[in-house]
């Protein structure tokens, strides 16, 4: 293309070429705007090529299924009565401790971003923050959601063939299922969201933990008659507390039953991923 | 093109960008100069929208980076070349970002190729040393086939032969009509890539303009001449008849005289015309490297010594330039050894006070500078922690009157 017109473009080049002030190249690969459908591509390439995905996920699955199995197996071997508990809901302490994984997962799903300086080619490659975040926060709340569930569900499978007991009503396999699900996935939702406000991922996971622990273990050392009505609450709406509720086993008679924890967990989560968004699109990265 | 008008960042009470206007065309490689903590890292990341400037705005195509249409695919950068997960491959690495611009997977490869990482595309980052980073830094700056392309010191770890690959694919790219605003500290790697430097110094904008005109207004030539040391006469001679002739002639501390405007013949028939004999008549050239950082070094001097240096003031000498009808235009002043030699003794070199033609009302250095020109010798001497510099480093000097 060496028309006598080049020249002129190169004397004027943001008057007529189509570059207009940008310039006069024009990429010969064929120009798309990205959507969030890319960005989910794109979190999904990440999530997936990172150790951290398989070690935080491998660690919970371990530790559910070890720790369910061992329950049911310690149960079955001692012939103790479950006093009218549902059999799911010895599922209870592999997924409090998985949960631990989830939250770190969440928070290195952006900490490390944060801490390799990552997030800056990533917001260059997109300057829609909230893009990536959602991103970010679907291919997440996917993955820990699947995975738990998944778990859940074979460790609830296992549970009862080993204990052979009845087997639990629909609603109560659901919310030992899905709803645990549901509800972990949401609780790493949050952890992400610590983790964008926060930016460092040591910090981010140690505030979650605390999240997750403090509130009962404070309540344990409230004694005076003054504070009962705290240490309730504290009890009451504790993480552990909440996913017993799910389970139909809580520690209190009072409290959140039912789906209710789900739907405080993920009002949470809301509430958190609208204070990430605020903080990731105010703030220089 | 990138245009900053009036762009600022302060944190804090630091303020490390201050006041940049600047243009960077397209077709062109654009250095951007300056020392380490001037504010180029800063700019750069206003520029591509990951800081929010304080106050000024600095636009891509007339948009805010992140208000660009299709920003990846009109923008690529190299900001750091660590800032990649170290966990992940070559590959996969450039694949998420490539997914994330909605850039075919395919362009992944072949960008691998340009820089040269075929081979270690399915190798984890956290391996690569950071040449190769640099590489891989530059294959995702290429990934959109952008316009506009920025590169944070992009040299940086290479070896010669990657030094020479980035020199010319940075030359290529802005011959096909795109936008190159390349970052450096170091002006010998500028001089041989870019067309045009953008020089900044403590966040201010101390020069804006082409290498060419750097280099004519920067690189003088001058002769450096020495008489026998035992004839102060005789220097005294040569030096009124260099004068005569149009020469301007400074003292260097050695007791040499520099002489430019005249060239190295005609110094010599000169000599031999006023019978005197020379031990050295050499010719020199200023570095731009040398101008570069006597640039640079005379805004952090100039903040940093303000005090040290009024409380080196000695009592002004009488400064007989002017009754002398003045020495070929070199800025008088005599108070190196006042009294030694009372006539015809040339104006000292500058130690310091290396002046850089700034872009007109840009340079707050020039204004303090021309103010403290007319002073005596001892004002512009080197503040005591700064190290006397050698002979050699001296090559950069230049009066002010120079013609630009």
């Amino acid at each position: 293309m060496t028309t006598p017109a080049a020249p002129q473009a190169h004397e004027h080049p943001q008057a007529n070429v189509p570059g207009g002030l940008l310039g006069y190249y024009e990429s010969p690969i064929p120009i798309r705007r990205a959507t969030l459908g890319d960005a989910i591509a794109s979190e999904w390439t990440k999530i997936r090529s990172v150790r951290s995905t398989l070690w935080t996920l491998g660690v919970m699955v371990v530790l559910m299924v070890a720790i369910g199995l061992m329950s049911a197996l310690l149960i079955a071997a001692a012939d103790t009565d479950l006093a009218g508990e549902p059999v799911v809901a010895l599922g209870f302490f592999g997924v409090l401790l998985g949960s631990i994984c989830v939250i770190t997962l969440g928070v290195l799903t952006i900490g490390s971003e944060y801490s390799t300086g990552m997030i800056r080619t990533t917001l260059t490659a997109c300057p829609s923050r909230a893009r990536v975040l959602t991103a970010k926060a679907i291919v997440f709340f996917l993955l820990a959601f699947v995975i738990t569930t998944v778990t859940a569900t074979v460790v609830a499978v296992f549970q009862t063939a080993i204990l052979g007991g009845g087997i639990d009503s629909g609603s109560v396999w659901l919310r030992a299922t899905v709803g645990v699900g549901l509800y972990i996935a949401a609780l790493g939702l949050v952890s992400l969201a610590v983790g964008a406000i926060i930016r460092h991922s040591a910090g981010a996971i140690t505030v979650m933990i605390a999240v997750v622990l403090l509130p009962l273990v404070l309540a344990l050392f409230m004694f005076s008659d003054s504070l009962r009505g705290l240490q309730r609450f504290l009890f009451e709406y504790s993480i552990p507390n909440q996913l017993g509720a799910l389970y139909g086993s809580t520690v209190t008679e009072t409290g959140p039953s039912g789906w209710e924890p789900l739907l405080l967990m993920l009002a949470v989560a809301a509430v958190a991923m609208g204070g990430a968004y605020l903080a990731l699109d105010r703030r220089d990265v | 093109m990138i245009e900053a008008v009036g762009l600022t960042k302060r944190y804090g009470a630091k303020t490390a960008v201050d006041d940049l206007s600047f243009q960077v065309r397209p077709g062109a490689v654009t250095g951007f100069l300056g020392p380490n903590g001037s504010g180029k890292s800063t700019t750069m990341r206003m520029i591509l929208g990951l800081d929010r400037p304080t106050a000024g705005r600095v636009t891509i195509g007339g948009h805010p980076y992140r208000s660009l249409p299709n920003a990846p695919r009109q923008v690529g950068a190299l900001l750091d070349a660590k800032a990649v997960h170290g966990g992940r491959t070559a590959r996969t690495h450039l694949l998420s970002l490539a997914q994330l611009a909605g850039i075919p997977a395919r362009r992944v490869d072949e960008v691998l190729g340009v820089v040269g990482l075929q081979d270690v595309a399915k190798r984890r980052s956290s391996g690569f040393s950071l040449g190769m980073g640099q590489r891989l830094g530059i294959a995702a700056a290429l990934l959109g086939d952008p316009q506009v392309l920025l590169f944070d010191e992009p040299v940086n770890g290479l070896d010669p032969e990657g030094i020479h690959w980035v020199r010319n694919l940075m030359k290529t790219l802005a011959s096909e009509g795109r936008t190159v605003f390349v970052s450096s500290h170091l002006m010998s790697e500028m001089a041989l890539t870019a067309d045009h430097l953008i020089v900044i110094g403590r966040g201010r904008l101390l020069s804006d303009m082409s290498v060419t005109d750097f280099i004519s207004a920067n690189s003088a030539d001058f002769a450096r001449v020495r008489v026998p040391e035992s004839a102060p006469e005789e220097r005294e001679k040569l030096t009124s008849s260099l004068i005569e002739a149009g020469g301007s002639v400074m003292s260097e501390p050695d007791g040499a005289l520099r002489v430019t405007g005249l060239p190295l013949p005609r110094i010599s028939d000169l000599a031999h015309g006023a019978d005197v004999r020379l031990w050295e008549l050499s010719p020199h050239r200023a570095s731009l490297e040398e101008a570069y950082m006597r640039m640079t070094q005379g805004v952090v001097d100039y903040r940093s010594t303000d005090d040290a240096k009024a409380g080196l003031l000695e009592p002004p000498q009488a400064a007989y330039g002017g009754a002398q009808g003045g020495y070929g235009g070199t800025q008088g002043g005599y108070g190196a050894e006042p009294g030694h030699y009372p006539q015809h003794q040339p104006a000292d070199v500058p130690q310091q006070s290396w002046y850089a033609p700034p872009p007109p009302g840009q340079n707050p250095y020039a204004a303090t500078h021309s103010a403290t020109a007319p002073a005596p010798g001892p004002a512009t001497a080197p503040p005591p922690a700064a190290p006397e510099p050698s002979p050699a480093d001296r090559a950069g000097e230049q009066t002010s009157e120079d013609p630009r």
